[in-house]
C-alpha cells in the first residue's frame, strides 16, 4: 500500500514494479544467480531475442560477453537455436516475454525442446499481470498454454530468494524447464520464513486453523501479507501453501493440507483462472478424494484485461493485499 | 517401404535421393557404427515426411540394417512415417513441424564453433518450407552469426499438399532472396550427381564466412517414368502391381557398373 503522501503511479507503463512502498527488494536476482552458477557450470549459456535488459540477462551478457548470443527479436528462431544448443551438450537459459515464448514460441518450444526433453531452461519476464501495457504483453494464460506441454517442468517464483534457489535447482534439472521471471527491483519476502525452494515441492510457511491460502508466484507475498492483515484484524487464522512448482504438481502435500478439516481453501495465483494453478489444485482434489470445506480461487478473469498502472490493475482484478483481504472476507 | 504401406511420400524420397546419395557417400564425414561419434557431420532432416527416403540413405550407409526396411511405418518400428530423433538412430532431430529445422540447425552450428570443432550441420528443407516465417528467422540469424559451418539444402520439387509450390506461395526468385539475406548460394539441377557432386564441393570449399544454400531443382518420383507424369504427386498411392514395375524402372536406370 502506498505510503501516505506519496503519489500512486497511474501511468501504463511496460516496465512496473511490483514492489510495494517500503519492500526491501533485490536487483536483478537471476541475473546475478545465473552468473555465479556459470562461473562453476562452463555448459551454460544465455540467449536472448532483444530482451536480454528486460529479462536481467544482461547481468549475464555483461559478465560473460562470449557465452551469451543475441538473437535479436525472433523467437522461434530463439528457441531453435536454444535445442540446437542443447543438442550440442550446452545448457541454454534463453529469456524473452512470457507471452512471446508461450503464445509464438509455442510450436518451437513443443517440438524442438520438449519433445525431446532438451536441457533447456526459458526463462520469461512478465508473467501475468506485472505490465500495464494490456494484452499484448500480459501473459495471463502462458501456465494454461504449457501445462499441457509434456516433459515440461514449470516454476512461478514469489520473490528474489525463490528466484536466486531456483536457478541452480533448475540447472540441476535434466530436461526442460519454463520460468516465470520477475525482474528489476523485485521484492525479498521469503527469507522471513523458514524455507527454500526445492523444485516440485510445495512449502508450508504459516499454518491457519480457518483458511488455507494455496499460492504460487508473486500471489504468495501477496496472500502472506493479507494473512497477517487478517490475524491482526481478527477476521480469519489463515495459512499460506505456497507452490512454486506448477508442473509436476506436489499434490501429496497439497492433499495432505486441503485434507486438514474445516478451512476455507483459496487458490491465489497470478494467471488467468482458467488452466492455472486454481484447476490443478481443483482437479488434485477431485481425483484424490480430497474435499475441503470451501473451494474459492483467486485469479485474473477469463478476460483480455485493461492496460493501466499496475497498482490499479492489481486492485481491479483481485490481486492487491486490499483485495485478496476483501474477497477472503466476503466467502467466510 | 513405400510397398508395406501401399502409399507414401514416395514422389519425395525418389526425387531427393541423389541429393542423399552426395550427402552421404561424397559430402559427410560420419562412422557408420557409431550414429552419435562426436566429430560426424550433422544431418538434419527438416521435413520429416521424407523419412521413407532418409531410412534408405542410412541403410546404404550402413547406419541401419537392412532387414528394418519392412518394419516402415508399422507399429513398434524404429522407421515412422514421420522421422523421429528418439525412435531412430542417425535422425538428429523430430522434424515433421515445417520450419524447424534451420533453426535448430543454428544452434547446432553455434554449439559446434564453440566447441571449436570443424563439423559441418546440413540442413535439408524443402520449398514448401520457404513459407514458413520461421525458416526466414533461422536464415538471418545464419547470416548474422557467420555460420559457414552451416548447409542448408533445398529440395524444389515445386510440388505441396495443395498443388505447385510456386502457386501456394511462391518462393522465386529463390536463389535471389538467399543471397539477399547474406548466403553462399547454388542453384543446381538436383537429379544431376555430377552437378550436386560440385556444388556441395564449393559449399564445402567457400572460403567466406557465410552459411551455404544448395537449392536443388528435383523432379518427384525421379526414376519411376509412370509416376513422373501421374498428376498427384505429394502422397502418391501406387496400385499393388504397380511396385514391381516401379521397381524394374528403377533398375533399368541404374549407372552401368
Amino acid at each position: 500500500m502506498s505510503a501516505p503522501g506519496k503519489k500512486r503511479l497511474t501511468t501504463s507503463a511496460m516496465i512496473a514494479s511490483i514492489a510495494e512502498d517500503g519492500q526491501e527488494t533485490t536487483a536483478a536476482p537471476f541475473g546475478h544467480a545465473l552468473v555465479a552458477l556459470a562461473r562453476e557450470r562452463p555448459e551454460i549459456v544465455g540467449l536472448s531475442a532483444d530482451l536480454s535488459k528486460y529479462t536481467d540477462l544482461h547481468v549475464f551478457a555483461q559478465a560473460m560477453p562470449d557465452r551469451f548470443y543475441q538473437m535479436g527479436m525472433a523467437e522461434q528462431v530463439l528457441i531453435g537455436a536454444a535445442a540446437g544448443l542443447a543438442r550440442e551438450g550446452f545448457q541454454p537459459f534463453a529469456t524473452t516475454y512470457a507471452v512471446f515464448a508461450s503464445r509464438r514460441a509455442y510450436d518451437f518450444m513443443a517440438m524442438d525442446i520438449a519433445e525431446e526433453s532438451l536441457n533447456v531452461k526459458i526463462v520469461c519476464a512478465l508473467p501475468g499481470l506485472t505490465t500495464g501495457y494490456g494484452p499484448s504483453h500480459q501473459a495471463t494464460d502462458d501456465l494454461a498454454i504449457f501445462r499441457a506441454m509434456p516433459n515440461l517442468t514449470i516454476v512461478d517464483p514469489c520473490d528474489a530468494v525463490d528466484i536466486e534457489q531456483a536457478v541452480p535447482a533448475i540447472a540441476d534439472h535434466k530436461g526442460p524447464v519454463y520460468m516465470r521471471l520477475l525482474r528489476g527491483q523485485v521484492p525479498r519476502v521469503l527469507h522471513r520464513y523458514d524455507y527454500r525452494f526445492e523444485l516440485g515441492k510445495a512449502a508450508l510457511l504459516r499454518d491457519g486453523a480457518d483458511v488455507l491460502f494455496v499460492s504460487t508466484g508473486l500471489m504468495t507475498m501477496r496472500v502472506l501479507a493479507a494473512a497477517e492483515r487478517m490475524a491482526a484484524e481478527g477476521i480469519a487464522d489463515a495459512g499460506v501453501l505456497h507452490v512454486p512448482t506448477i508442473k509436476p504438481l506436489d499434490t501429496d502435500t497439497i492433499l495432505a493440507a486441503l485434507a486438514k478439516s474445516g478451512r476455507l481453501v483459496v487458490t491465489a495465483e497470478n494467471h488467468s483462472i482458467v488452466g492455472g494453478l486454481g484447476e490443478a489444485v481443483a482437479g488434485a482434489a477431485l481425483r484424490g478424494g480430497v474435499g475441503p470445506a470451501g473451494f474459492r480461487m483467486i485469479g485474473l478473469p477469463d478476460a483480455f484485461l485493461d492496460a493501466g498502472a499496475l497498482p490499479t490493475l492489481h486492485d481491479r482484478y483481485g490481486l492487491s493485499v486490499d483485495a485478496v483481504v476483501a474477497q477472503v472476507k466476503g466467502w467466510l | 517401404m513405400g510397398a508395406v504401406q501401399g502409399q507414401g511420400y514416395i514422389g519425395q524420397a525418389l526425387g531427393v535421393a541423389d541429393v542423399l546419395a552426395v550427402s552421404y557417400f561424397h559430402a559427410m564425414r560420419y562412422e557408420a557404427n557409431d550414429p552419435r561419434w562426436e566429430d560426424r557431420d550433422r544431418f538434419l532432416l527438416s521435413i520429416g515426411h521424407y523419412a521413407i527416403a532418409l531410412y534408405a540413405a542410412l541403410i546404404e550407409a550402413g547406419i541401419l540394417p537392412e532387414d528394418e526396411l519392412e518394419t516402415y511405418g508399422t507399429d513398434g518400428s524404429r522407421l515412422p512415417m514421420s522421422g523421429m530423433a528418439a525412435y531412430t538412430p542417425g535422425m538428429e532431430i523430430t522434424g515433421g513441424s515445417l520450419g524447424h529445422g534451420l533453426g535448430i540447425g543454428v544452434g547446432m552450428a553455434l554449439g559446434l564453433k564453440r566447441k571449436a570443432s570443424d563439423a559441418r550441420v546440413f540442413t535439408l528443407l524443402s520449398d514448401g518450407e520457404l513459407g514458413e516465417g520461421a525458416t526466414w528467422e533461422a536464415a538471418l540469424s545464419a547470416a548474422h552469426h557467420r555460420l559457414d559451418n552451416l548447409i542448408g539444402v533445398v529440395d524444389f520439387n515445386n510440388q505441396q499438399a495443395d498443388g505447385p509450390s510456386t502457386e501456394m506461395l511462391s518462393a522465386e526468385p529463390v536463389a535471389d532472396k538467399w543471397a539477399a539475406f547474406g548466403w553462399h548460394v547454388q542453384r543446381v539441377d538436383g537429379n544431376d550427381i555430377a552437378a550436386l557432386v560440385n556444388a556441395f564441393d564449393a559449399a564445402r570449399q567457400h572460403p567466406g564466412e557465410r552459411p551455404r544454400v544448395i537449392v536443388c531443382d528435383t523432379r518427384m518420383c525421379k526414376g519411376v517414368p509412370f509416376l513422373e507424369t501421374r498428376e498427384v504427386t505429394h502422397f502418391v498411392r501406387v496400385a499393388p502391381e504397380e511396385w514391381d514395375k516401379a521397381l524394374e524402372a528403377l533398375d533399368a536406370g541404374r549407372p552401368q557398373s
